[in-house]
């Protein structure tokens, strides 16, 4: 295989990088705003933005050939949502009798 | 006869000595090794979910406790680790490149680098936990936590030492199991630089780089989930 | 039904290829790792076994007068630990499941064969780890490790238990990282999906519970251990914590966990069924889709065990909805082994009968666990016998029975011997009888309100009949555990040789040699036909084994 593809991950790698940097800045300072609720919300949003940002640039699953790989990724998530989801609704959910 | 993708390569017309005898060509060795770290991978997301579900429950349910506990470590530092972890990667995958292009002495730089980087990261974090020592934050017989204003709260209100005492737990565990994750690596890469030193890597076999690489970037992913969750509760005072 | 060739001259085989204790120790074939691991469960299920017996001796009177109470609730602990993670939840998948995937699938091994003999020694590992605890005191907090007791309270020896359980888990997960990647990877040309013995589909299932759970409940050890050691507070009220927590993670792995040992049965019973009726499986997709279905379904019911814990009455209905679902794919997979019983030519061999005794055995304990699904029934049997006698019927009933026929069923395969089927078919009836004598009266027991973990009931001596049964039931079901052990072992010394395949069957693993040799296939096989094509075996077309290239 030739090595015209290849070139141009570099400008890719270095992309995210930046991109990586300015949510972990703006993660930072957002937690010094007051957002009531919405902190956690925000900082959340910001951490899976970079999360997918890895996964899916520096880790190739975009480029990956087979859906196989995003089917791992995303059933693993979702078992790992249903334990989160369930058991914080149960807390959620209890009232004094 | 194995596939064989390029004509470049010394020995085609032999197997290539990385190809393991139970594989029937290359390709499938490497697929069986990239699958095989993302399945792994899968499990390590459950083994701290685990972790992160006992946070997520206690922080609801002592959300002014946790603040002031959170309030007490360093987000500067954490925000710093942060930012040598997402070098680390962006050397991770340079290294990689580096593999695909034979480029031999960058690849070797950007391995090194990598693991600098790790060794920062530890570095900070033992200073990290100095401090919690020195201030008697460790949960156990010498922890103490009197008096700490929870943020936001009229002045006096006092965070419960006990549920305080729970941050810190899993501050530790969470945050040491992590570090352990960067240990590992640390060894992970240290065997990767001495194959690449011994030029064991090619364009056309470097699976190992590959799935060590994705090893680092999933431990980086963690600790992008734990910097917010940890340090940055409530801090707009 | 067979015919065998008696073979003149010795062939090279698996088991003979080379001797010596470090060519086994030291092994990467998928089929000597089996055999190392059915070794090893044996000795765990005997182990198991043994705490078992000292229960039902004890319960044969109504007062505590075997042992003392604490003894007690280290024996039933101690049962349930080695029971469900030293025997139950590899059984299978360890032994069958490394045997047979990469011959089914027309591979020459698992995908990471050093990463299986890994699994084999953290087995042993842990397994050792849990033999010396047991051997220096043992651990009385039950299986289930229910904090704030197992964290604050217990004397007993809790870290190691957790500890040996922590990386036993570990085995597990790296058996279904191997099985997925090996299914996926490493199907033989031609061998498509819709292909795949069910058996394959039913591993398939199990891994991806082993990989997504498992890590849950070793977490939830890490945590056990260190509030333990560390007084921590994470799961203690005192100290602010929620024991419910514990429960909650606890059962997140533990309950998927029982379909982890039901499903590579359920794939067993499906081949041996197909075998012994000489019939397609009747519904074939449905049945696989029934397996990952299970999978997934099981892991939204884990609350349905803390019904009387203290979670919130809206969980509650939830989760008893859910589990009300999880039985609609396993009664599927019923529905289809009798569609595949009608009208075949059925063959009473003792795999059969094994698998017979599942198909009722297993329903009978499905259906009693939709009976603890309804809330207001599982309230008033929680924490009795009924729910012992239903996981039981499940267990014992279901998975070991599975377990039994399969080693049967593959028997000649693994060893190149004939069993004797005289004394199988005998055994099977023994276990039969035995298993419904011991566990059918604490139905009975449970719902009249015999409380389980309980080592005296003098309070109630009307008990004791039932138990009385249940104990004599168990002895019988002993002998019945122990004579395949003593034949089966007879066999490999005097047994008949075994043909290729002596009972006919469909599959890769039936065109290989009795026993296999090292690499399973002389070349890689090309599959043109499709999954338990019985009619055209029957009617006398061979399936030539093509060279690959």
């Amino acid at each position: 295989m030739s090595d015209h593809t290849k070139s141009s991950p570099l400008k890719m790698y270095f992309s995210v990088w930046g991109a990586l940097l300015l949510g972990t800045y703006l993660t930072y300072e957002a937690a010094k705003v007051d957002l009531g609720v919405f902190n956690a919300a925000v900082a959340l949003a910001i951490a899976t933005t970079k999360a997918l940002l890895v996964a899916l640039f520096f880790m190739h699953l975009k480029g990956a050939s087979e859906k196989l790989l995003k089917l791992v990724v995303f059933s693993t998530i979702f078992f790992l949502m249903l334990l989160l989801a369930l058991s914080m609704a149960d807390y959620g959910t209890r009232t004094r009798l | 006869m194995p596939d064989s993708q390029t004509s470049t390569m010394a020995a085609t017309h032999a197997h290539n000595p990385a190809l393991l005898h139970h594989f029937a060509t290359e390709e499938q060795q490497r697929d069986s090794a990239n699958l095989g770290m993302w399945i792994f991978l899968a499990t390590e997301v459950m083994f701290f979910g685990g972790l992160f579900c006992a946070y997520l429950i206690y922080r609801r349910l002592y959300f002014g406790d946790f603040a002031a506990a959170s309030k007490s470590i360093d987000a500067a530092l954490g925000g710093t680790n942060t930012a040598v972890l997402i070098c680390s990667s962006l050397t991770v995958v340079l290294a990689i490149w580096a593999a695909q292009t034979a480029r031999r002495t960058l690849l070797i730089s950007m391995l090194v680098l990598t693991m600098l980087f790790g060794c920062v990261f530890l570095g900070i974090k033992a200073k990290e936990y100095k401090d919690k020592f020195d201030e008697h934050h460790v949960p156990g017989a010498t922890f103490s936590f009197e008096h700490e204003q929870v943020p936001n709260a009229p002045e006096g209100v006092y965070a419960n030492p006990r549920h305080a005492q729970i941050f810190f737990a899993l501050y530790f565990i969470m945050t040491g199991l992590h570090a352990l994750h960067m240990i590992v690596g640390l060894g992970i890469f240290s065997w990767l630089l001495w194959m690449s030193w011994k030029g064991r890597f090619t364009p056309e076999y470097h699976t190992p780089l590959e799935i060590g690489g994705l090893y680092w970037h999933f431990v980086d992913i963690v600790w992008i989930y734990l910097f917010p969750l940890l340090y940055l509760i409530d801090r707009h005072a | 039904m067979a015919t065998s060739t008696v073979q003149p001259v010795e062939r090279e085989d698996y088991l003979n290829k080379e001797y010596g204790v470090g060519s086994w120790l030291l092994t990467t074939d998928h089929k000597r790792i089996a055999l190392l691991y059915l070794i090893a469960i044996t000795f765990f299920f005997f182990v198991g076994g043994f705490f078992a017996l000292l229960i039902r001796l004890e319960l044969l009177t109504p007062a505590g007068d075997l042992v003392q109470a604490d003894t007690y609730n280290k024996l039933f602990s101690m049962h349930g630990m080695v029971m469900v993670f030293f025997f139950l939840i590899p059984s299978i998948p360890a032994v069958l499941g490394n045997f047979l995937v990469p011959m089914m699938i027309g591979a020459k091994d698992l995908a990471f064969p050093k990463i299986n003999l890994l699994s084999w020694y953290l087995y042993i590992i842990g397994g050792i780890m849990m033999t010396h605890c047991i051997l220096t005191g043992g651990v009385d907090t039950g299986w289930t490790f229910y904090t704030p007791f197992s964290t604050a309270f217990s004397n007993t020896k809790v870290i190691e238990a957790g500890l040996a359980i922590f990386i036993n888990g570990f085995s597990s997960i790296l058996t279904g990282l191997n099985f997925v990647v090996t299914i996926h990877r490493m199907r033989a040309p031609g061998m498509t999906w819709s292909r795949l013995p069910l058996f394959i589909w039913a591993h398939y299932a199990t891994s991806i519970i082993q990989i997504l759970g498992t890590p849950v409940i070793a977490i939830t050890l890490v945590l056990v251990v260190a509030e333990r050691a560390l007084h921590l507070g994470i799961f203690d009220p005192k100290l602010g914590g929620d024991p419910l927590l514990f429960q909650h993670l606890f059962w997140f792995y533990s309950h998927p966990a029982v379909y982890i040992m039901i499903l590579p049965s359920m794939g067993v019973v499906t081949e041996i069924i197909a075998c012994f009726s000489r019939k397609r499986i009747f519904g074939y997709s449905f049945v696989a889709m029934s397996s990952v279905a299970i999978a997934v379904f099981g892991f939204l019911v884990w609350a349905h065990h803390m019904f009387v814990a203290g979670i919130s009455v809206y969980a509650a209905l939830v989760f008893s909805l859910l589990s009300y679902s999880v039985a609609v794919p396993s009664a599927v997979k019923v529905f289809n082994w009798t569609a595949t019983l009608y009208k075949g030519s059925i063959h009473y061999d003792a795999p059969m009968l094994y698998a017979f005794g599942f198909l009722g055995l297993f329903t009978i304990g499905g259906l009693t666990g939709l009976f603890l699904a309804a809330l207001g029934i599982n309230v008033h049997v929680t924490d009795t016998y009924f729910v012992i006698a239903h996981f039981h019927y499940i267990m014992v009933g279901g998975a070991l029975m599975g377990y039994l026929g399969g080693l049967h069923f593959w028997w000649p395969k693994i060893s190149g011997r004939l069993y004797p089927e005289g004394w199988a078919r005998l055994a099977a009836l023994i276990v039969f009888v035995g298993f419904n004598l011991t566990f059918f009266p604490q139905f009975v027991l449970g719902y009249i309100g015999m409380p389980r973990r309980y080592y005296d009931y003098s309070h109630m001596p009307e008990f004791q009949v039932l138990n009385v049964l249940s104990t004599a039931g168990a002895t019988i079901l002993g002998i019945g555990y122990l004579l395949p052990m003593i034949y089966f072992l007879w066999s490999m010394r005097y047994g008949k040789p075994a043909p290729d395949n002596p009972w006919n069957a469909a599959g890769l693993e039936w065109m290989t040699q009795s026993p296999p040799t090292t690499f399973n296939f002389p070349e890689e096989p090309v599959v043109t036909w499709e999954a338990y094509n019985y009619e055209e075996i029957d009617a006398g077309h061979k399936q030539e084994v093509h060279v690959a290239r």
